[in-house]
Formats: structure tokens, sequence, C-alpha cells
């Protein structure tokens, strides 16, 4: 894990989270209910399943001002629709190392396979998340200046 | 006139006059030498204007799109690699197998005027090939030039000199494969540090005009309505003052044709402002075959593309970004 920059220590990232309506979303609200907490900066989307979420969705989100870009879907094999998150995995591993190639931060984009049972392990992931973005600072590369907020 | 344009005229005569197809599709005479392009023709009269040079590097499969529409039957003349690309647009049922005449013809390398005006030489009258060489005719006497300084980028790394799909072929000469490696570029830029592949970029993608070219040649490039044509999509234009709808183009096209793209090279043809595209395509071709296993799109006409198939097996999408970092 990277250290936490002391410059940035006053950044707050935005962070956009796409949950999968059966595994992830579930998972944040055990850790909800759980008492678990994980930072307020992470703004969920729930989506019916990992790989509704096309490309342009991570490109849109960063153009409007997130700093990192989370995906969460049911465990490889658990998909609700039995086969989407194995679609998702390809699509991300190749839009990942693509936006790696044009030199934008790889660790802005992450991909993780969170169950309804795992409370704890979704509270984990986001505080890590959170922390490995904030370190890298706000994101340049990829937004859009006309769209982003004050 | 050279043999086997005059070889090719002869098979389309035929076609046309024994009424095997309806039209055929292949290169009509320019204004100069150097201008050919793409054309139907419908008689055997109309076949005076036909022509195939060294220039004629256009891919004609995408113009079957709207052509194979009309009645009866089209044929249509491919080099080897654009063969690669009918076939994909079979697979994906673009054009309608039964009303296509595919006619393979040989190809040597074919030159890019952008590349022969940059070394100085214009007013090209003629050209013809001796060995290594390009011999211009030009208004001004004749100039010579090294081949793999004037010739598409793409036919320096020809993909393969066989025909994908054709019902017959034109082939007076044997046909030399150039066998660079094509993802040699594309492992340099992988090497770079992250902030110098961004510079490269920036400086790259920041040229571009968006001028649609690259979408509306590519045969990969299908959609009947296209996402950058809608006005309210925000990206539909150039912005002066951010990148973003560059990189927004260029990323969601790259993904759209990825494990489609059959690296026809077209895209990196006809951009006027000379932007590396085939660098963009190669990189997913390059991390679906060490991904997923080696695949050349276009090769079949049946079967699914890789980002329509799975492995329970695959690669982990974080395990992937690294990996392409060690490489
Ligand atoms: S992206 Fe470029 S190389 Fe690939 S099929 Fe389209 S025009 Fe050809
Ligand atoms: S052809 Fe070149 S300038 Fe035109 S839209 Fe494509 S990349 Fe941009």
């Amino acid at each position: 894990m990277q250290e936490v920059n002391t410059e940035n220590e006053k950044f707050v990232p935005n962070i956009v989270a796409f949950c999968c309506n059966w595994c992830s979303y579930a998972g944040a609200d055990l850790a909800g209910s759980s008492r678990l907490s994980y930072p307020a900066n992470v703004k969920i989307v729930r989506v019916p399943c990992s790989c509704r979420v096309n490309p342009t969705f991570v490109l849109k989100a960063f153009q409007r001002g997130a700093d990192g870009v989370i995906l969460c879907g049911c465990h490889p094999g658990d998909c609700h629709y039995v086969t989407g998150n194995y679609y998702t995995r390809r699509r991300m591993a190749l839009l990942f190392s693509f936006l790696d190639y044009l030199g934008i931060e790889k660790e802005r984009t992450r991909v993780e396979w969170v169950s309804a049972a795992e409370g704890a392990k979704f509270s984990a992931v986001m505080n890590d998340f959170v922390r490995q973005v904030t370190a890298l600072g706000e994101n340049k590369r990829i937004s859009d200046l006309r769209v982003k907020e004050e | 006139m050279n043999a086997l344009e005059n070889a090719m005229i002869e098979k389309a005569r035929d076609l046309l006059e024994k009424g095997v197809v309806k039209r055929v599709v292949g290169w009509e005479r320019g204004e100069f030498a150097y201008d050919p392009s793409p054309a139907t023709f419908e008689s055997a009269q109309s076949l005076e204007s036909f022509v195939y040079n060294d220039f004629c590097g256009a891919n004609l499969s995408k113009y079957l799109i709207k052509v194979s529409k009309n009645e009866g039957k089209t044929a249509v003349f491919l080099k080897p690699c654009d063969t690669y690309s009918l076939n994909q647009l079979i697979k994906e049922h673009r054009v309608d197998r039964e009303k296509i005449y595919a006619i393979g013809i040989e190809c040597q390398q074919k030159l890019d005027h952008f590349a022969i005006e940059k070394i100085g030489i214009d007013g090209i009258r003629e050209e013809k090939y001796d060995g290594d060489e390009a011999v211009f005719h030009c208004v001004d006497g004749e100039k010579r030039a090294k081949k793999e300084d004037v010739v598409l980028l793409r036919c320096l790394t020809c993909k393969s000199k066989k025909f994908a799909i054709a019902e017959d072929t034109v082939v007076l000469h044997e046909m030399t494969e150039s066998c660079g490696d094509r993802f040699e570029e594309v492992r340099k830029l992988s090497g770079m540090t992250a902030d110098e592949r961004f510079a490269f970029w920036q400086n790259e993608l920041s040229r571009c005009i968006r001028c649609n070219a690259c979408r509306n040649v590519c045969p990969a490039c299908t959609c009947i309505k296209c996402v950058f044509d809608n006005p309210k999509s925000g990206v539909a234009a150039k912005a002066n003052d951010v990148p973003f709808e560059e990189q927004l183009f260029h990323i969601i096209r790259a993904f759209h044709v990825s494990g489609r793209c059959t690296d026809c090279g077209e895209c990196s043809r006809v951009c006027p402002e000379r932007i590396p595209l085939h660098l963009l395509n190669r990189k997913f071709i390059l991390d679906i075959n060490e991904n997923y296993g080696e695949y050349q799109a276009g090769e079949e006409s049946e079967g699914k593309t890789p980002l329509t198939s799975y492995q329970v097996t695959d690669v982990e999408p974080g395990d992937a970004v690294r990996k392409g970092e060690d490489r």
C-alpha cells in the first residue's frame, strides 16, 4: 500500500463505485447495518449487474469529476445472471490496461468482487481504494474542466 | 496500364457481360495518379475509368454494406488484408455473403502519398516498383525512393498474403510478405513511464480535428447511428480547451472495435493529422493475444470474438494491468 502523501492530506477525492444490485450493493448495506464505516466520499451507483457498466460510464464519471472509479460485482461464478461478471472481467481488464497505456494512472481504477455477505470486505476495499486515490491526488488527466464543480 | 490492371478489367467485364454480377466495386481513376477512389461499375463501358495501381490502398469492403443491399450480386476486388474485413463484416451480419462475389487481387505493398510528399516528391504522373525501390515519373523527371520509406505503415508489417475469403483471384506474380513486428511500437510505449505515455498521447490526440474520417472508413465501425453523431452527447465536436473529447472519442472507438478490428490500417491511412491510430488498436490486439490467446479478427466468418466470450480462469483486471507493466 502507498504512503499517504502529507501534501494531499486535505484532499478529499471523489470516488464513484458501481455496485451490482445482487451482491456488492447488498454488501454495502450489510456494512451499514453492521456499523462498519466506509468513507462518505464514495458515491455508489447501483447497477443491475457489473456488466451493465459500459466503458463510457467509467469515462463519464472521470469527466464529471471522479478521481477514482471502482466496480464491484458478485464473485466470478456467482453472478445473478450467471455469466455477466465474466464479461465485466474481460472488458475492464482491457479498458484499464488501455487507460494505463494512455498514461492515465492505473491506481484510479479497480474491480473488486464483493458478495452480499461481505460487508467487512466492502468497507475494507473502499477504505483502501480511497487511501490509494488520496495519495495520488486530483484527477487531472482525464477530466473535463467545463463540467467540473468548483 | 499494367498487366494486372488489364487482367482485373477483363475479369470484371466478363462477370458483368455474363450477368454473373450486377455491379463491380473497384477503383476509379482520379485527377492524378495518386488519387484513385473507390467506385461502383455497372456496365462494361464504365470500366474505362477503372484503375488499379500502387495507390489503391483503400479497403473496399466497407462499401459493400450499402452496395450489397441493392438487388443482385456484387463483385468486389480485395487485397489480401481487405479480405479479413469482409469476413468480419459477414460474421457481424453486416453483409450478406450470398450477394458478394469476392475477387482476391495481388498486392505488392501500397504507397502512402503523405509519406511521399514528406520526402519532397510531388507531381507524380506514374509510379512503379523496381526491386526495393519505388520509381516515380514526375512532371520534373524521374525520382526514386526506398520502398520502406513510402509505403503505407500497415504494409511494413503485413498481416498475411493469403485470402481469408475469395471466390476467385487475380494474381500474376508471387506476393512477398513483409513480416516486421507490428507490436514493436506498442511495446516501446508500454515500456515508458506513465508521464511519458501521457505526454506522447496528448501530443498525438490533441491534433485530432474530429473530422471522423477514421470512424467513417473503418470496416468495424458500422453502427447505423453512432453515439458521436448525437449533438446532445457533448462530445460531437472538438473543444478548444479540454482534451477530454478526443480522449473519450478515441478510447471509446478503440474499445468498440476491440476484438473486431482486423488491423486493416485504414484509420491511420486516412487521418489527415497523421495520428498513429493503429497504436491504439494494436494495444487491444496485443492484450487480447496475451491474455486470452492469439486471435485475428476476420480470419473466420463465424464464431465468437474475445469480448463476446470468456473463460472461467481469465486474468483479473488488476493483474492484467500489472502484467502490462512488467512487459
Ligand atoms: S480500427 Fe482501423 S485498423 Fe481496425 S478495422 Fe477499423 S480502420 Fe481498420
Ligand atoms: S481521422 Fe484523425 S483527425 Fe479525423 S477524427 Fe480520426 S483521429 Fe481525428
